[in-house]
């Protein structure tokens, strides 16, 4: 919302330098945020300083009080040598020149000699600092002598995008008639204009009287309330036009005035001025009179053509009938669009059909044109959450539907009528039809609130006295009253988001906390009971298996979780059984190859792979997060959690000695989750060859420890690899189940005793058939050695002829040892030997000699 | 004799200095403390001496002995320090090569400021709660206050998923109702950290996918001071001991009063700088006591209870700490980016 400062102040007295108003403000909840100065000084730095750390964007042109000023222009002349140029004789109050200018709006005065009453216009003087108007943007510029076209040429009357008004440079500005001559322009029309961020809770504020009344309650200066008299001079309004309201609920309050035998012409320049200051663009005096009073009081008004409501209703006085749209119902908006309408939306009719749709655009049928003679003006009340459900149906904005759809008081619709009509009186002419018509079925409740000093103790901190709470909310316009130690509070009736009870009280704690200021309100630590505590054992193993997987030097990444399945597709090879498991699927996606949520870990981590590919050879990377499995008949997914790591390039980072340059392998990654199972303590691991579409059939295997699936990992497909941009070198990649993880990680564990006598050491060989799963061998060596096998590694497998074809030697070292004592070499001998025989018996097994 | 024994002395100790190696050494401990050696032999004729003069010369011939082996000794030492030295004088390195690379592995920035939040937030008796991500409507915004077509909706651009009612959450605050709900009537110190999403066109500050820290105290003693102080505690611990924290009215349905809270810029100290656009204040978090209608949904009774709640954007924080222009580096998971944490 943009507040010309010049009329802010026709409500309330402001002493403060800019930037120390715009932190007032900005505290308050009413963000300043850019200041744009439209000729008035700019604010020096010493003001700047006060109001040090305010975000503040402080921009635009002041206007040289000695150079640029007020001046009458008494006769416009042609130029000798030029046909699009004038002269024009101008006197600035000092002294008359000749002034050359080009504007078109000046060529209908060329030649007709001295002006019966001179021009108004602005005037720059030889050296005046002002924006080029030839060049694109805000370029400044200084004036200088030159001479155009045989005449000289010193000094200007300016366009507005000259004085940094607006990019308007078509022609001069000419002033109203009684602006006086020779004064700074800044004085006479320098404005500065705050633009502030309107949330939703200060609707109220959306208009100049409403950041005036924030003004005056935050600086302690009086509210100067608007002249709502009007000069009524006209017959009765009585039989003119009628109201029918059919829905009040949406419609609590339409009230009508009615203004004759106006003029319709432009607007004085001071109001174009301050309606361009505030971002509209001004129409007529008519149209412009209705958005003057909308931005000052914030109440929209609609000005109809009296006469063609009156030939619509066949020659009869009109009857404005409100009522919900009929489903399949159409009409024309002013913005030449035709509308089906929703039957919540509700329409402004006549007898004769719909006019406009209420509180948010107007029928171009009956809206004001050159030739209107007679204006009825409509101020009404909405329904504020109809308005939005309106505007975002039809996707139609307006100034006039974004107050009615965040909620304007119904009294404020006669106030506006009053404003206006007076408005449209003296800029219009004509005369003011005596009363209103005014059908008001529903006033809302202005509730009335009760708070007290125990109650801004228990929720701001602060301890106030009656009086002084009663003192905050007076400076708002609340009436208010106090018993004992509470305040009785009666909502003004400008607002409508203070609720009642307890609601009310919290809405009137942010009241009274605003206008006592934050700032002023003490730090204080809690001091209140401290909850039960409880672990959270979830995210505390999750952040461990990160832990974990840093330590084992893999590196974090974060993905997007809105994917596609099409992106999703590329990790199984092509011709391979789809994902048809059910997605959840966004409405109305942003991108197109981000239109659901993810079903797979792998497949974001893959992506990333790729993109890193040609940046690094060695990759090893992991995500943890949720994938998303919708199911046929909840409503909400099952957001699981998962573990994805991927790993590629050679074993060890290359550097200037020599390393492990070999490419990882299936049991580089194996090794990655060993260690990551051992670092959570979770035994009873079985790893078991597995079939899985991502992965090489002879190289993935699934985890499993007792009933639970941890996942599967492996080298990835050749036939997915070729499905992304990646390098020959292979790539073993993991998906994990996360809550299987955290389900198995023990609460605790239990160590083995650190052994006091040296153990016995010794290498085994065995041969065995080359399909024979090295696990089962294993398993054979630790059951036979029993407790004496304290440690048991595998160092070396072997094939190759010394041993036959399928056959493969699997070679371990050894190590016997008793918590007793030291072994003795029989003793160590007999384990051996019960060893080879039951690696004899169960597996064939041959002692490699 | 004696003269013999001084010969014998002499020579040998200049023999001794001759020598500059472990081998000649060696030979000199062999021919001149050696079984042979003039020195011995006059040992071994010591019992053909007369007997008055055989103390005389035994002493003397001791004498001569330990010297020698004293000597010999010193030497021997000398000799080692100086083979060390020699070796040492050798083996120097060039210090300033590289040293063999690591592959190491990091967290992700966003975790490590999520951790940090969950550390500071922790030691204040604060626990994370965390709930879902894909919501109700219901809980993402009738419960928090935000009615159907009510326009504080407009703060919020929503995903819809093709289920009716079924929403990407754009905030962490539905964790509020749950918490409560679950915990009613305890006393509540949680926060809510996780993943929102916004229906918002992508640029260099915003992304439709971001991390955000949600915080709520309830009791029957918690107010805005509390809030002022928790938080500025929070801002003090996280971005430095001395720095200001600003609180400013601003507006969210689901909490009364609201506040924003503004730090002071910590790169340039208040003194403007590109960070924080020349204001010297950096924006960090939203807050608020939490409305009477958000406690009743969550089934704390306003009338005895109050608290208050807070949100902040760890991804911002990180941007800030780490001057990150572009917000999407942090998904984009590019290892130039990444391996610099
Ligand atoms: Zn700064």
């Amino acid at each position: 919302m943009k507040i010309p400062l010049s009329w802010l102040k026709e409500f309330v007295d402001i002493q403060l330098p800019l930037p120390e108003l715009a932190r007032l403000l900005t505290m308050a909840g009413l963000e300043v945020e850019a200041i744009q100065v439209v000729g008035l000084p700019m604010p020096t730095s010493a003001d700047l300083h006060n109001a040090a750390h305010h975000e503040i964007k402080i921009e635009g042109l002041s206007w040289e009080a000695d150079k640029i000023v007020t001046a009458a222009v008494y006769e416009v002349m042609p130029h000798p040598n030029a046909d699009r140029l004038v002269l024009c004789r101008l006197d600035d109050g000092q002294q008359e020149h000749i002034v050359l200018t080009g504007a078109p709006n000046l060529y209908p005065y060329k030649g007709l000699g001295p002006l019966p009453e001179p021009l108004k216009v602005p005037y720059a003087k030889e050296g005046a600092r002002i924006y080029d108007g030839h060049q694109p943007g805000q370029v400044l510029t200084t004036l200088k002598r030159a001479r155009i076209r045989g005449v000289d040429s010193y000094s200007m009357i300016c366009s507005e995008k000259e004085l940094g008004i607006s990019d308007e440079h078509e022609g001069v500005i000419i002033l109203d008639p009684d602006a006086p001559v020779g004064i700074p322009l800044a004085d006479y029309i320098g404005d500065a204009v705050l633009d502030i961020a309107i949330t939703p809770n200060i609707a109220r504020c959306a208009s100049v009287l409403g950041v005036a009344r924030e003004v005056a309650a935050l600086t302690g200066q009086p509210l100067r309330q608007p002249d709502y008299s009007v000069q009524m001079d006209g017959p009765s309004i009585e039989g003119l036009a009628s109201i029918e309201i059919q829905e009040p609920e949406l419609n609590p309050r339409f009230v009508l005035g009615l203004a004759q035998n106006v003029t319709i012409r432009p607007s004085p320049y001071k109001v174009q001025l301050r309606l361009k200051l505030a971002g509209m663009r001004p129409i007529d005096n008519i149209v412009d009179a209705t958005n003057y009073v909308m931005l000052e009081t914030g109440q929209p008004l609609h000005a109809f053509d009296y006469d063609v409501l009156t030939q619509r209703a066949g020659g009869q006085s009109p009857t404005i009938i409100t009522r919900r749209a009929r489903s399949g119902e159409r009409l024309t908006t002013l913005d030449d669009v035709e509308r089906e309408l929703d039957d919540f939306t509700v329409l402004v009719c006549d007898t004769a059909g719909a006019l406009s749709i209420a509180g948010v655009m107007g029928g171009a049928e009956s809206e004001v044109s050159a030739n209107t003679r007679n204006i009825l003006l409509e101020g009404a009340a909405w329904n504020f959450i109809n308005i939005r459900r309106t505007v975002s149906a039809q996707k139609l904005q307006s100034e006039a539907a974004y107050r009615f759809s965040r909620g304007v008081h119904p009294a404020m619709a006669e106030r506006g009528v009053r404003r206006c009509l007076e408005l449209i009186r003296r800029w219009a002419g004509g005369v003011i039809a005596q009363g209103l018509i005014d059908n008001y079925p529903l006033p809302p409740r202005d509730p009335i609130v009760e708070i007290s000093a125990s109650d801004v103790r228990r929720w701001l901190g602060i301890d106030l006295t009656p009086q002084e709470i009663a003192d905050l909310l007076a400076r708002l316009e609340f009436k208010t009253e106090i018993i004992g130690q509470t305040v009785r509070a009666q909502t003004p009736d400008h607002r409508l988001d203070i609720g009642e009870g307890v609601v009310g009280m919290a809405d009137l704690m942010e009241e009274i906390a605003r206008i006592y200021g934050y700032e002023r309100i003490p730090e204080t630590r809690m001091d209140d009971e401290l909850p039960p505590q409880r672990n959270n054992l979830e995210l505390e193993r999750e952040e461990r298996i990160r832990d974990a997987l840093v330590n084992l030097g893999l590196q974090e990444i974060a993905t997007y979780r809105l994917t596609s399945p099409e992106r999703e597709a590329r990790r199984f090879p092509p011709g391979a059984a789809p994902d048809d498991l059910p997605y959840v699927q966004l409405a109305n996606p942003i991108a197109a190859d981000r239109y659901v949520m993810r079903h797979s870990l792998l497949s974001s981590v893959l992506e990333v792979v790729e993109r890193n590919a040609r940046l690094r050879p060695r990759l090893a990377l992991f995500e943890i997060g949720p994938v998303y499995l919708a199911s046929e008949e909840g409503l909400l997914p099952d957001e699981a959690p998962r573990l994805a790591i991927a790993l590629s390039g050679p074993r060890a980072p290359a550097g200037w000695q020599a390393a492990d340059s070999a490419p990882m392998d299936f049991y580089d990654l194996k090794g990655i989750l060993e260690s990551l199972l051992e670092d959570l303590h979770i035994t009873g691991v079985r790893y078991e060859p597995a079939e899985h579409p991502s992965f090489h059939p002879g190289k993935c295997a699934r985890i499993r420890v007792g009933e639970h699936a941890l996942g599967v990992f492996g080298e990835l497909h050749p036939l997915v690899r070729v499905n992304y941009e990646l390098p020959e070198t292979p790539l073993l990649a993991a998906e994990l189940n996360v809550r299987a993880l955290i389900a198995l990680t023990p609460d605790r564990f239990e160590i083995s005793a650190v052994p006091v006598f040296p153990p016995v050491l010794e290498d085994l060989a065995v041969v065995v058939d080359e399909n024979l799963p090295a696990d089962q061998v294993e398993a054979v060596i630790r059951q036979a050695g029993g407790k004496a096998l304290a440690d048991l590694r595998l160092f070396d497998v072997y094939r190759g002829e010394q041993i036959g074809a399928g056959k493969k030697s699997l070679a371990y070292s050894l190590a016997y040892q008793s918590p007793e004592r030291t072994l003795t070499a029989d003793e160590a001998q007999k384990i051996r030997q019960r060893i080879i025989r039951q690696l004899e018996r169960e597996l064939g097994a041959q002692l490699r000699s | 004799m004696l003269e013999s024994l001084n010969q014998i002395e002499r020579q040998a100790l200049n023999e001794l200095e001759a020598t500059q190696d472990e081998d000649s050494l060696q030979r000199w401990k062999v021919a001149h403390l050696g079984r042979n050696s003039p020195l011995m032999r006059v040992f071994d004729q010591l019992g053909a001496l007369p007997k008055e003069e055989r103390p005389t010369i035994g002493r003397r011939a001791n004498e001569v002995k330990r010297a020698l082996e004293t000597a010999f000794e010193g030497r021997s030492q000398a000799l080692i320090q100086a083979a060390v030295q020699r070796s040492l004088q050798a083996e120097r390195l060039d210090v300033t090569l590289p040293g063999r690379p690591i592959a190491r592995g990091r967290l992700h920035p966003n975790t490590q400021t999520l951790r940090r939040i969950y550390r500071i937030f922790g030691d204040m008796g604060f626990q994370v709660f965390r709930s879902r991500e894909v919501e109700t409507d219901e809980y993402n915004f009738e419960l928090l206050n935000i009615p159907a077509h009510h326009p504080a909706r407009d703060m919020w651009d929503t995903f819809y998923t093709t289920t009716p009612g079924v929403i990407l959450r754009t905030h962490t605050s539905p964790g509020q109702i749950h918490v409560m709900r679950q915990y009613a009537p305890e006393p509540i110190r949680v926060i809510l950290p996780g993943m929102c999403y916004r229906y918002e066109q992508v640029s260099a500050r915003k992304d439709t996918q971001f991390n955000q820290v949600e915080g709520l105290a309830v009791g029957r003693n918690i107010t805005f001071g509390d809030l002022k102080g928790t938080l500025t505690d929070f801002a003090r611990r996280m971005f430095g001991e001395n720095v200001r924290t600003r609180f400013r009215a601003s507006h969210f349905p689901f909490t009364e009063p609201s506040a924003e809270m503004d730090i002071e810029c910590f790169i340039c100290g208040g003194a403007g700088c590109s960070v924080c656009g020349g204001s010297g204040w950096l924006e960090i978090l939203g807050s608020g006591m939490v409305h009477p209608v958000v406690l009743r949904n969550g089934g704390y009774d306003p009338q005895i209870y109050s608290g208050f709640a807070f949100g902040m954007g760890p991804e911002r924080i990180t941007m800030l700490k780490h001057r990150i222009e572009d917000i999407r580096h942090l998904w984009m998971n590019d290892l130039r980016f990444l391996e610099q944490f």
